[in-house]
């Protein structure tokens, strides 16, 4: 590996397994970046050399942002992130389509980036499907086909879910929504770059990146837009990305998407072979060592990153708070652990009751973690959850 | 968002266990709220003699169950009566606000082990 992440803290070595909230920024991102915000700091909009030159970075990460996910440079539109690529898919198609129809479809396992804008829609008028998915986080290809309607204007199915992994079947979603002449986005924020992402394959309209998510730098993505499908901007301002994005152009930012997707790109397949076997690993360690552990999500249709594992009678942040204070970063979908006190919509739409969304944990590797990482993670889980357990009234070894 | 001292509880909480001939015990929360603790009081001339807890929940429930175990030890069951809520969370610097009243559950654990403990004296 080419870097670490790893800290020394006193004696504990920081093992960082939450990529599907944000990765590190790749050493060599980070060095096509520094001249963005040096010498080349030119406003793309200019004419003179300084201008031309940002404006020629900028096209290049297009021609590099397309290129990973098999679009043309003149699809992608650049933004401050996956939240706003969700908001300007559905919102910008929503508003051109106006009087056309006043149904959207999506599921039940959305990132709130997509789930709030739908429950938005909905205060203002729209009516929206919510799929459900099965045990195994999957909407299922008939509810689809029911729920469409006359007026369904837009589908909006994730790729990948950032919970519990889960890949869904966009191109047989994106075949439907071509039959029936519908509109169809993706967000794809948790798959580009861990796994092929194909537009033409998959049969897709608008399709969501995040950079920060694939080893680029936070507050810059990208929103494919397939040619001839018209969106309407969510911000008016001086014509900047063909008027669908005004304001001026984050180029540090879209050079380092750039060039994280060309890195990805690159190395896809054997990064996707080295940590999937990491995963697997890690699957077999804990479910192996640990009684009463489980594994949410599909065993296999899903990202070679993310594992998610519930562990009865203990309680996500806890677990979470003592993983960090033994070196190990990771996620809970525990109401305790959210600011609403909820407990995670993904974990309950695939059927878990409250109580055992509360004992979640999402592991979610990168390619800088080794072998040997997750060889004394297991040891460490194995660790804290008996320790939790040892103080939990609800545990009860050999069975609950 | 946790204080140094509700981290400190959390990390080595005081008095986690149960007592097998506890005078007193006493059950709040709610699994599904993701908070369930139950404290075990021995009781003897009127003063909290041993206290033990054994918590399901956030680092919020974990820490005030080991501090009121502390704040309890050698008082008299009047005293450990008088003990609120808000003295558990000023004595560990503070609680984050959405902790307030879902995980602050161990003054009612306490008094809910002491009536235990009326109630068998009677």
């Amino acid at each position: 590996m080419k870097y670490s992440v790893k800290k020394f803290i006193g004696a504990i070595i920081m093992s960082y397994m939450d990529h599907s909230a944000t990765s590190p920024v790749d050493p060599e991102v980070l060095e096509a970046m520094l001249p963005y915000f040096k010498e080349s700091f030119g406003n793309a909009s200019t004419l003179y050399s300084l201008g031309r030159e940002a404006r020629t970075a900028m096209e290049k990460a297009r021609k590099q942002v397309a290129s990973l996910i098999g679009a043309r440079a003149e699809e992608v539109y650049f933004t401050s992130g996956g939240t706003e690529s969700d908001n300007l898919a559905i919102k910008g198609t929503i508003s051109r389509l106006k009087g056309k129809g006043n149904h959207i479809i999506t599921s039940a396992i959305e990132h709130p980036a997509v789930e709030e804008t739908c429950k938005y829609l909905e205060k203002i008028g729209y009516t929206v499907t919510y799929l459900p998915v099965g045990e195994d986080g999957i909407v299922k290809m008939e509810d689809l086909k029911e729920s469409t309607r006359e007026d369904t204007i837009l589908i909006t199915i994730m790729h990948a879910n950032n919970e519990i992994g889960t890949i869904q079947p966009i191109k047989e979603i994106g075949a439907l929504a071509r039959e029936k002449g519908i509109l169809f986005h993706t967000d794809a924020v948790q798959s580009v770059g861990k796994i092929p992402v194909n537009v033409e394959d998959m049969n897709v309209d608008l399709l969501s990146i995040s950079a920060h998510k694939l080893h680029g730098p936070k507050g810059v993505g990208a929103l494919y837009i397939r040619k001839g499908v018209r969106i309407d901007p969510l911000f008016h301002g001086g014509g900047h990305e063909r008027g669908v994005r005004p304001g001026t152009e984050n180029i540090p930012g879209i050079v380092g998407l750039g060039k994280a997707c060309q890195l990805a790109e690159e190395n896809l397949y054997e990064n996707m072979e080295y940590v999937a076997s990491l995963r697997d690993q890690l699957i077999k360690g804990v479910l192996g060592s640990i009684e009463q552990s489980f594994l949410n999500g599909h065993p296999t249709k899903r990202l070679p990153n993310n594992a998610n594992f519930r562990f009865s009678s203990i309680e996500g942040e806890s677990l979470i708070l003592q993983l960090d204070s033994k070196g190990i970063n990771a996620s809970t979908g525990s109401a305790c652990s959210s600011n609403k006190l909820e407990p995670s919509h993904v974990l309950m739409a695939i059927g878990l009751e409250e109580v055992d969304a509360h004992g979640s944990l999402r592991i979610s590797l990168g390619k800088e973690n080794t072998p040997k990482d997750i060889d004394s993670s297991i040891v460490v889980i194995k660790e804290v959850v008996e320790r939790l357990r040892s103080m939990s009234p609800l545990w009860c070894p050999g069975g609950n | 968002m946790y204080s140094e001292k509700v981290m400190d509880h959390f990390s080595n909480p005081r008095n986690v266990g149960e007592i097998e001939d506890a005078d007193g015990v006493g059950t709040e929360g709610n699994p599904t709220c993701g908070d369930l603790m139950t404290i075990y009081i021995k009781v003897e001339d009127e003063i909290i003699t041993d206290i033990k807890f054994k918590t399901f929940g956030c680092a919020a429930a974990i820490a005030t169950s080991s501090m009121i175990t502390e704040m309890a030890l050698g008082k008299t069951i009047e005293e450990a009566l008088k003990i609120t809520r808000n003295d558990v969370a000023n004595e560990l610097e503070g609680l984050p606000p959405v902790k307030m009243h879902c995980s602050n559950l161990a003054a009612d654990a306490l008094r809910a082990a002491i009536e235990d403990y009326r109630k068998k004296q009677t």
